[in-house]
Protein backbone atom coordinates (compact mmCIF):
# COMPACT_ATOMS: atom_id res chain seq x y z
CA UNK A 1 0.00 0.00 0.00
CA UNK A 2 1.58 3.25 -1.11
CA UNK A 3 -0.64 5.58 0.87
CA UNK A 4 0.45 6.37 4.39
CA UNK A 5 -2.45 5.58 6.65
CA UNK A 6 -3.12 7.71 9.67
CA UNK A 7 -5.14 7.08 12.80
CA UNK A 8 -7.88 9.29 11.36
CA UNK A 9 -8.48 6.46 8.87
CA UNK A 10 -9.43 4.06 11.66
CA UNK A 11 -12.65 2.24 10.71
CA UNK A 12 -15.75 3.37 12.57
CA UNK A 13 -14.26 6.60 13.88
CA UNK A 14 -17.09 9.14 14.19
CA UNK A 15 -16.41 12.04 11.81
CA UNK A 16 -17.85 15.41 10.95
CA UNK A 17 -19.02 16.36 7.47
CA UNK A 18 -15.54 17.79 6.88
CA UNK A 19 -13.93 14.46 7.72
CA UNK A 20 -12.56 15.41 11.13
CA UNK A 21 -12.94 13.06 14.09
CA UNK A 22 -15.82 13.96 16.40
CA UNK A 23 -15.63 13.44 20.13
CA UNK A 24 -18.51 13.42 22.56
CA UNK A 25 -16.37 13.91 25.66
CA UNK A 26 -12.89 15.27 26.35
CA UNK A 27 -11.36 11.93 27.42
CA UNK A 28 -12.17 10.56 23.97
CA UNK A 29 -10.14 13.27 22.29
CA UNK A 30 -7.36 12.66 24.80
CA UNK A 31 -7.33 8.93 24.04
CA UNK A 32 -7.38 9.61 20.31
CA UNK A 33 -4.50 12.10 20.56
CA UNK A 34 -2.35 9.74 22.66
CA UNK A 35 -2.89 6.95 20.13
CA UNK A 36 -1.97 9.26 17.25
CA UNK A 37 1.26 10.18 19.03
CA UNK A 38 2.21 6.58 19.87
CA UNK A 39 1.59 5.56 16.29
CA UNK A 40 3.70 8.46 14.99
CA UNK A 41 6.51 7.34 17.25
CA UNK A 42 6.36 3.79 15.96
CA UNK A 43 5.16 2.13 19.19
CA UNK A 44 2.73 0.22 16.98
CA UNK A 45 1.86 0.15 13.30
CA UNK A 46 -1.48 1.20 11.88
CA UNK A 47 -2.33 -2.42 11.05
CA UNK A 48 -1.56 -3.54 14.60
CA UNK A 49 -3.75 -0.77 15.97
CA UNK A 50 -6.63 -1.53 13.59
CA UNK A 51 -6.49 -5.19 14.59
CA UNK A 52 -6.47 -4.45 18.32
CA UNK A 53 -9.44 -2.08 17.96
CA UNK A 54 -11.36 -4.44 15.73
CA UNK A 55 -10.96 -7.20 18.32
CA UNK A 56 -12.61 -4.97 20.95
CA UNK A 57 -15.36 -3.62 18.71
CA UNK A 58 -16.40 -7.17 17.84
CA UNK A 59 -16.52 -8.45 21.40
CA UNK A 60 -19.97 -9.82 22.32
CA UNK A 61 -22.08 -7.35 24.26
CA UNK A 62 -20.81 -4.22 22.55
CA UNK A 63 -23.36 -1.56 21.62
CA UNK A 64 -24.93 -2.07 18.20
CA UNK A 65 -25.11 1.67 17.55
CA UNK A 66 -21.44 2.21 18.33
CA UNK A 67 -22.20 4.28 21.45
CA UNK A 68 -19.27 2.62 23.24
CA UNK A 69 -16.84 3.06 20.37
CA UNK A 70 -14.34 5.01 22.45
CA UNK A 71 -14.67 2.59 25.36
CA UNK A 72 -13.45 -0.01 22.86
CA UNK A 73 -10.75 2.39 21.73
CA UNK A 74 -9.37 2.81 25.25
CA UNK A 75 -9.58 -0.90 26.00
CA UNK A 76 -7.71 -1.66 22.75
CA UNK A 77 -5.03 0.88 23.61
CA UNK A 78 -4.70 -0.62 27.10
CA UNK A 79 -4.24 -4.16 25.80
CA UNK A 80 -1.79 -3.08 23.13
CA UNK A 81 0.36 -1.28 25.70
CA UNK A 82 0.23 -4.30 27.96
CA UNK A 83 1.18 -6.67 25.10
CA UNK A 84 4.06 -4.38 24.16
CA UNK A 85 5.34 -4.49 27.73
CA UNK A 86 4.86 -0.72 28.19
CA UNK A 87 2.63 -1.20 31.24
CA UNK A 88 0.97 -4.31 32.63
CA UNK A 89 -2.79 -4.49 33.04
CA UNK A 90 -2.32 -4.60 36.83
CA UNK A 91 -0.24 -1.44 36.76
CA UNK A 92 -2.80 0.34 34.59
CA UNK A 93 -5.71 -0.72 36.80
CA UNK A 94 -3.96 0.33 40.01
CA UNK A 95 -3.18 3.74 38.57
CA UNK A 96 -6.74 4.17 37.24
CA UNK A 97 -8.04 3.48 40.75
CA UNK A 98 -5.67 6.09 42.17
CA UNK A 99 -6.89 8.67 39.67
CA UNK A 100 -10.52 7.87 40.53
CA UNK A 101 -9.72 8.35 44.24
CA UNK A 102 -7.84 11.56 43.48
CA UNK A 103 -10.91 12.98 41.70
CA UNK A 104 -13.18 12.12 44.63
CA UNK A 105 -10.74 13.68 47.09
CA UNK A 106 -10.34 16.95 45.19
CA UNK A 107 -12.59 19.82 46.22
CA UNK A 108 -14.30 21.81 43.51
CA UNK A 109 -12.17 24.50 41.92
CA UNK A 110 -8.84 22.78 42.59
CA UNK A 111 -7.01 20.90 39.88
CA UNK A 112 -7.28 17.13 40.17
CA UNK A 113 -3.77 15.88 40.92
CA UNK A 114 -2.66 12.31 41.45
CA UNK A 115 -1.16 13.26 44.82
CA UNK A 116 -4.67 14.09 46.09
CA UNK A 117 -5.47 10.37 46.18
CA UNK A 118 -3.48 10.18 49.42
CA UNK B 1 -24.90 7.23 58.86
CA UNK B 2 -23.17 7.95 62.17
CA UNK B 3 -19.82 9.52 62.85
CA UNK B 4 -17.67 9.15 65.94
CA UNK B 5 -16.45 12.67 65.59
CA UNK B 6 -17.36 15.77 63.68
CA UNK B 7 -15.93 16.47 60.31
CA UNK B 8 -15.62 20.21 60.04
CA UNK B 9 -14.03 19.90 56.66
CA UNK B 10 -16.88 17.86 55.27
CA UNK B 11 -17.73 18.72 51.70
CA UNK B 12 -19.61 16.70 49.17
CA UNK B 13 -17.72 15.14 46.36
CA UNK B 14 -18.13 17.33 43.35
CA UNK B 15 -15.45 15.62 41.31
CA UNK B 16 -15.89 12.21 39.85
CA UNK B 17 -14.14 10.31 37.08
CA UNK B 18 -15.96 7.71 35.05
CA UNK B 19 -13.94 4.47 34.69
CA UNK B 20 -12.92 5.59 31.19
CA UNK B 21 -11.78 9.03 32.34
CA UNK B 22 -9.72 7.43 35.10
CA UNK B 23 -8.19 4.92 32.68
CA UNK B 24 -7.26 7.62 30.18
CA UNK B 25 -5.62 9.66 32.95
CA UNK B 26 -3.70 6.55 34.04
CA UNK B 27 -2.46 5.87 30.51
CA UNK B 28 -1.44 9.48 30.13
CA UNK B 29 0.54 9.32 33.38
CA UNK B 30 2.30 6.07 32.43
CA UNK B 31 3.12 7.18 28.89
CA UNK B 32 4.39 10.55 30.07
CA UNK B 33 6.61 8.95 32.72
CA UNK B 34 8.06 6.60 30.13
CA UNK B 35 8.76 9.50 27.81
CA UNK B 36 6.46 8.11 25.10
CA UNK B 37 4.20 11.15 25.00
CA UNK B 38 4.48 14.77 26.01
CA UNK B 39 1.22 16.18 27.44
CA UNK B 40 1.85 19.43 25.53
CA UNK B 41 2.04 17.54 22.24
CA UNK B 42 -1.23 15.82 23.14
CA UNK B 43 -2.87 19.17 23.83
CA UNK B 44 -1.74 20.41 20.44
CA UNK B 45 -3.39 17.43 18.73
CA UNK B 46 -6.59 17.89 20.74
CA UNK B 47 -6.58 21.60 19.94
CA UNK B 48 -6.50 20.99 16.20
CA UNK B 49 -9.79 19.14 16.50
CA UNK B 50 -11.63 21.10 19.15
CA UNK B 51 -11.62 24.26 17.05
CA UNK B 52 -13.02 22.41 14.06
CA UNK B 53 -15.86 20.82 15.95
CA UNK B 54 -18.56 23.39 16.29
CA UNK B 55 -20.63 23.30 19.47
CA UNK B 56 -23.73 23.16 17.33
CA UNK B 57 -26.10 22.05 20.06
CA UNK B 58 -25.52 25.12 22.19
CA UNK B 59 -25.58 27.37 19.15
CA UNK B 60 -29.04 26.07 18.25
CA UNK B 61 -30.25 26.75 21.79
CA UNK B 62 -29.01 30.34 21.57
CA UNK B 63 -30.48 30.89 18.09
CA UNK B 64 -33.86 29.63 19.26
CA UNK B 65 -33.75 31.93 22.26
CA UNK B 66 -32.97 34.89 20.01
CA UNK B 67 -35.79 34.05 17.62
CA UNK B 68 -38.49 32.93 20.05
CA UNK B 69 -39.17 35.08 23.13
CA UNK B 70 -41.21 32.30 24.76
CA UNK B 71 -38.29 29.93 24.49
CA UNK B 72 -35.94 32.61 25.85
CA UNK B 73 -38.23 33.00 28.89
CA UNK B 74 -38.26 29.26 29.46
CA UNK B 75 -34.48 29.13 29.10
CA UNK B 76 -34.15 31.88 31.71
CA UNK B 77 -36.46 30.13 34.15
CA UNK B 78 -35.47 26.50 33.65
CA UNK B 79 -32.53 26.02 31.30
CA UNK B 80 -32.24 22.30 32.09
CA UNK B 81 -35.76 21.60 30.83
CA UNK B 82 -35.63 24.04 27.92
CA UNK B 83 -32.38 22.55 26.64
CA UNK B 84 -33.58 18.98 27.21
CA UNK B 85 -36.67 19.77 25.11
CA UNK B 86 -34.30 20.00 22.13
CA UNK B 87 -32.85 16.60 22.94
CA UNK B 88 -29.54 17.77 24.37
CA UNK B 89 -29.01 16.20 27.76
CA UNK B 90 -25.78 15.63 29.61
CA UNK B 91 -24.74 12.11 30.36
CA UNK B 92 -24.29 12.91 34.02
CA UNK B 93 -27.66 14.62 34.34
CA UNK B 94 -26.14 17.93 35.36
CA UNK B 95 -28.25 21.05 35.68
CA UNK B 96 -27.85 23.91 33.29
CA UNK B 97 -28.36 27.57 33.85
CA UNK B 98 -28.46 30.09 31.02
CA UNK B 99 -27.02 33.51 31.76
CA UNK B 100 -27.98 36.26 29.32
CA UNK B 101 -25.65 39.01 28.23
CA UNK B 102 -27.19 42.45 27.88
CA UNK B 103 -26.01 46.03 27.65
CA UNK B 104 -25.37 46.14 31.38
CA UNK B 105 -23.76 42.77 32.04
CA UNK B 106 -21.38 40.44 30.25
CA UNK B 107 -21.15 36.89 31.61
CA UNK B 108 -18.03 34.75 31.72
CA UNK B 109 -17.82 31.11 32.82
CA UNK B 110 -14.79 29.55 34.49
CA UNK B 111 -13.74 26.22 35.89
CA UNK B 112 -10.34 24.53 35.90
CA UNK B 113 -11.83 21.09 35.67
CA UNK B 114 -12.93 19.60 32.43
CA UNK B 115 -15.42 17.55 34.43
CA UNK B 116 -17.38 20.76 34.98
CA UNK B 117 -17.84 21.57 31.32
CA UNK B 118 -21.23 21.11 29.63
CA UNK B 119 -19.93 19.25 26.61
CA UNK B 120 -23.35 17.92 25.66
CA UNK B 121 -24.12 21.53 24.74
CA UNK B 122 -20.74 23.09 24.01
CA UNK B 123 -18.73 20.24 22.53
CA UNK B 124 -15.10 19.86 23.59
CA UNK B 125 -13.66 22.31 26.08
CA UNK B 126 -10.80 24.39 24.76
CA UNK B 127 -7.41 23.40 26.19
CA UNK B 128 -6.91 26.83 27.77
CA UNK B 129 -10.18 26.47 29.67
CA UNK B 130 -8.62 23.72 31.78
CA UNK B 131 -5.47 25.70 32.53
CA UNK B 132 -5.28 26.91 36.17
CA UNK B 133 -4.02 30.39 35.14
CA UNK B 134 -7.19 31.02 33.12
CA UNK B 135 -9.43 30.39 36.08
CA UNK B 136 -7.52 32.44 38.62
CA UNK B 137 -6.93 35.32 36.23
CA UNK B 138 -10.52 35.30 35.01
CA UNK B 139 -11.66 35.88 38.58
CA UNK B 140 -9.11 38.59 39.41
CA UNK B 141 -8.91 40.39 36.08
CA UNK B 142 -11.76 39.35 33.77
CA UNK B 143 -11.37 42.45 31.60
CA UNK B 144 -7.70 41.65 31.02
CA UNK B 145 -8.46 38.04 30.09
CA UNK B 146 -11.20 39.16 27.72
CA UNK B 147 -8.89 41.62 26.00
CA UNK B 148 -6.47 38.76 25.33
CA UNK B 149 -9.32 37.06 23.52
CA UNK B 150 -9.78 40.24 21.52
CA UNK B 151 -12.93 41.27 23.35
CA UNK B 152 -13.12 44.85 24.54
CA UNK B 153 -16.29 45.72 26.39
CA UNK B 154 -17.65 49.19 27.09
CA UNK B 155 -16.26 50.51 30.39
CA UNK B 156 -19.73 50.65 31.93
CA UNK B 157 -20.63 47.05 31.08
CA UNK B 158 -20.20 44.90 34.17
CA UNK B 159 -18.56 41.48 33.95
CA UNK B 160 -20.03 38.70 36.00
CA UNK B 161 -17.91 35.57 36.47
CA UNK B 162 -19.68 32.23 37.01
CA UNK B 163 -17.97 29.22 38.50
CA UNK B 164 -19.22 25.93 37.06
CA UNK B 165 -19.68 23.01 39.38
CA UNK B 166 -20.28 19.36 38.63
CA UNK B 167 -23.97 19.88 39.44
CA UNK B 168 -24.57 23.21 37.77
CA UNK B 169 -23.11 24.32 34.48
CA UNK B 170 -23.57 27.57 32.66
CA UNK B 171 -24.39 28.55 29.13
CA UNK B 172 -23.82 32.16 28.19
CA UNK B 173 -26.44 33.53 25.83
CA UNK B 174 -24.62 36.26 23.91
CA UNK B 175 -26.37 39.38 22.67
CA UNK B 176 -27.94 39.03 19.26
CA UNK B 177 -25.86 41.00 16.75
CA UNK B 178 -27.46 43.90 14.92
CA UNK B 179 -28.51 43.42 11.34
CA UNK B 180 -29.72 39.84 11.84
CA UNK B 181 -33.48 40.50 11.71
CA UNK B 182 -34.00 38.59 8.46
CA UNK B 183 -32.00 35.48 9.38
CA UNK B 184 -33.57 32.13 10.13
CA UNK B 185 -32.49 30.08 13.14
CA UNK B 186 -29.99 28.02 11.20
CA UNK B 187 -28.22 31.14 9.93
CA UNK B 188 -28.36 32.64 13.43
CA UNK B 189 -26.77 29.51 14.93
CA UNK B 190 -23.80 29.97 12.59
CA UNK B 191 -23.04 33.25 14.36
CA UNK B 192 -22.81 31.61 17.78
CA UNK B 193 -19.27 30.43 18.53
CA UNK B 194 -18.20 28.25 21.39
CA UNK B 195 -16.25 31.13 22.91
CA UNK B 196 -19.39 33.28 22.79
CA UNK B 197 -21.18 30.66 24.91
CA UNK B 198 -18.36 30.62 27.48
CA UNK B 199 -18.23 34.40 27.47
CA UNK B 200 -14.70 34.76 26.09
CA UNK B 201 -16.13 35.91 22.78
CA UNK B 202 -19.12 37.67 21.27
CA UNK B 203 -21.52 36.41 18.65
CA UNK B 204 -20.20 36.97 15.12
CA UNK B 205 -21.52 39.75 12.92
CA UNK B 206 -23.43 38.46 9.90
CA UNK B 207 -21.37 38.38 6.71
CA UNK B 208 -22.37 40.76 3.98
CA UNK B 209 -24.46 38.91 1.44
CA UNK B 210 -22.79 38.55 -1.94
Amino acid sequence: MSRCETLADTPGLPKSAEGDPVFAEPWQAQAFAMTVRLHEQGVFSWAEWAEALSREVHQPGRAVDGADYFDCWVTALSSLLSERGVASEAEQTALSDRWARAAEATPHGKPILLGNAG
Amino acid sequence: MSHDHDHDDHHHHDNHFSPMEARVRALETILTEKGLIDPKAIDVIVETYETKIGPRNGARVVAKAWAEPDFADWLKRDATAAIASLGYTGRQGEHMRAVFNDGETHNLVVCTLCSCYPWSVLGLPPVWYKAPPYRSRAVIDPRGVLSEFGVTLPEDQKIRVWDSTAELRYLVVPQRPEGTEGLDQEALADLVTRDAMIGTGLALMPKARP
